[in-house]
């Protein structure tokens, strides 16, 4: 465990054990309402931002948040109102942001792609005491809303026609939910990179589905699975020399793929049971006395 | 007669550009069971979703209890009952974690406490599917499902139920058990307003059937006697008392 001596790793440590609890968080509600893709569409945006940091020597890290936060009001703005022709906006404004990056930051003074490098696939030894204090604050705001909120984001999440009836505000809590993926953009981008931030959302939850058949524990696992995938990417990638992000996804791929090949024979015992504790369930459809009334008079 | 719990007076609404509601009125008294019928894209759906405010209204006044929709806030007074198809998440969740979601309108800053799970689990046997609150919904039969949503409905202890189409997809042995829900609700003096396709079993409950044809109201009165060939069960049960291209017939019963 000497890699605990080094004050880099500790912060690296810190951050991967956030990304791993927030990505997943709310990962989850974006699964839910199916729209699994959309944190990737956040990080293609936030690289303007990134890109805007160098250009005016600020913060990357709050300035990807702001411009990641606009983005994805905007994105939610076009699902509202843009119909037929939303997926074309949501294209452009993808493209527009990642083109936005990379010109920014050739713009900036001294700047190159190479700096954008460790902001799209993540450069965990390069995170600094003021991104650590970053990532914490922003982490704690997506904790907050995920848990705090849970019932009404999955109420929302999981039938919005529904949830407009409970007298839920639909509307503020959809633009909450793109605005919480969007902070958990900024905050995983150190640690796994804009173009892989997605994966930490998905993927986890994906394979906590597959032992799960409730919604809070597929929350659990998938934290769990998580925090185990960015802490062993981060320590592999401390002994190995390996990229830390790329070691991150891969690992939460290698989970899913392990849970799907167990969880199989799983699921038919789960049927087994299922059937043998409740024998009739619906009846065999075999004889609808409506269906042959009707047969009966309409073939004169 | 009180004041009406739903009004709608001269509602238009459109879908893109298409005009779907014409200016429909519709009015529906304390205790009433009111049926709202007509084929596939007369705007039976619609009207619905105008009323609870997923789809936006272009014209006419909307009230619920006495109150117009926009400052409606009581959602707690009312049940809804999507059409099956729009209620699907991604991830798994259990027969009671989606109930849950029904009760979030009477808990502050959602909440559960005791007697919130209480009223979950009786909506539940209600509906007689307590035996399998803690199964994943994606395990469910069609029928179980809508009785689920219809149990979700009614976690909240609704005055007024509003159900879209609650029997499309339903085996037989499931429809038994709504209709029998909703008459027990009924006699307890719920007010309902229905989307049907066609009256079916749930027909001696209905005090009145309004039927809508391209966004009009066509008929609004008892339930249409079905003869002939209309009495078949599964008929598609719209009568169209108006030549189509006739104006629409105004009762002024709800002017």
């Amino acid at each position: 465990m000497e890699f605990l001596d080094y004050a880099f790793m500790q912060r690296a440590l810190l951050a991967a054990v956030l990304v791993g609890i927030t990505a997943p968080a709310i990962g989850i509600y974006l699964v839910q309402r199916r729209q699994a893709l959309m944190g990737d569409g956040i990080g293609h945006v936030a690289m303007t931002g990134v890109g805007l940091g160098f250009l005016l020597s600020t913060s990357p890290v709050w300035m990807a948040t702001a411009v990641a936060v606009i983005g994805a009001v905007l994105m939610e703005l076009i699902r509202w109102y843009g119909r037929t022709r939303g997926d074309i906006a949501l294209a452009m404004l993808f493209y527009g942001g990642m083109a936005g990056g990379v010109m920014f930051i050739n713009l900036a003074p001294g700047g190159s792609n190479a700096n954008l490098n460790s902001y799209l696939f993540g450069s965990l030894s390069t995170v600094s005491e003021d991104d650590v204090t970053a990532i914490c604050l922003l982490a704690g705001f997506v904790v907050l809303v995920t848990l705090g909120l849970r019932r009404q984001l999955f109420a929302v999440s999981q039938d919005e026609e529904f949830a407009r009836v409970t007298g839920l505000p639909v509307r503020a809590l959809n633009l909450l939910t793109a605005v919480t993926a969007a902070v958990t953009v900024t905050v995983a981008m150190r640690v796994v990179g804009l173009l892989l931030v997605s994966a930490l959302m998905v993927v986890p939850v994906a394979a906590a589905q597959q032992l799960s058949r409730s919604f809070a524990a597929t929350f659990a696992i998938a934290v769990a699975i998580g925090v185990t995938a960015t802490i062993g990417g981060t320590v592999t990638s401390y002994y190995q020399d390996v990229p830390p992000g790329a070691t991150i996804v891969l690992l939460t791929i290698a989970v899913f793929i392990a849970l799907t090949a167990l969880a199989a024979p799983l699921a038919r015992r789960r049927a087994r049971a299922l059937a043998a504790a409740h024998p009739v369930g619906d009846p065999a459809e075999c004889m609808i006395p409506a269906t042959r009334e009707r047969d009966g008079k309409v073939g004169v | 007669m009180s004041e009406p719990v739903i009004s709608l007076r001269g509602v238009h609404a459109e879908l893109g550009s298409r005009p779907v509601l014409r200016g429909i009125d519709l009015t529906v008294g304390h205790g009433e069971v009111v049926a709202l019928l007509g084929a596939n894209g007369s705007g039976k759906s619609t009207a619905v979703r105008t009323l609870i405010g997923q789809v936006p209204v272009s014209h006419g006044e909307i009230e619920i209890f006495g109150t117009p929709r926009q400052r409606f806030r009581d959602w707690a007074r009312v049940g809804y009952v999507p059409q099956r198809t729009t209620a699907a998440g991604g991830v798994p969740a259990t027969v009671t974690e989606v109930v849950s979601s029904g009760r979030l309108s009477r808990t502050r800053f959602g909440v559960l406490r005791k007697t919130d799970r209480d009223a979950i689990r009786h909506s539940l046997e209600l509906v007689g599917m307590a035996d399998r609150a803690k199964d994943s919904v994606n395990a469910l039969s069609g029928g179980q499902h809508q009785r689920v949503l219809i149990a979700r409905a009614l976690a909240s202890a609704p005055e007024l139920l509003i159900m879209d189409e609650p029997m499309a997809g339903v085996d037989l042995a499931s429809q038994e058990v709504l209709a029998r829900t909703l008459s027990e609700q009924v006699a307890a003096g719920t007010t309902v307003l229905l989307v049907l396709h066609e009256l079916g079993p749930l027909e001696p409950l209905i005090d009145r059937a309004v039927v809508l044809r391209d966004g009009c109201v066509l008929h609004d009165g008892p339930p249409p006697k079905a003869v002939g060939q209309h009495a078949l069960p599964g008929h598609d049960h719209v009568h169209p008392h108006a030549a189509p291209d006739t104006e629409p017939i105004r009762t002024g019963l709800l002017s």
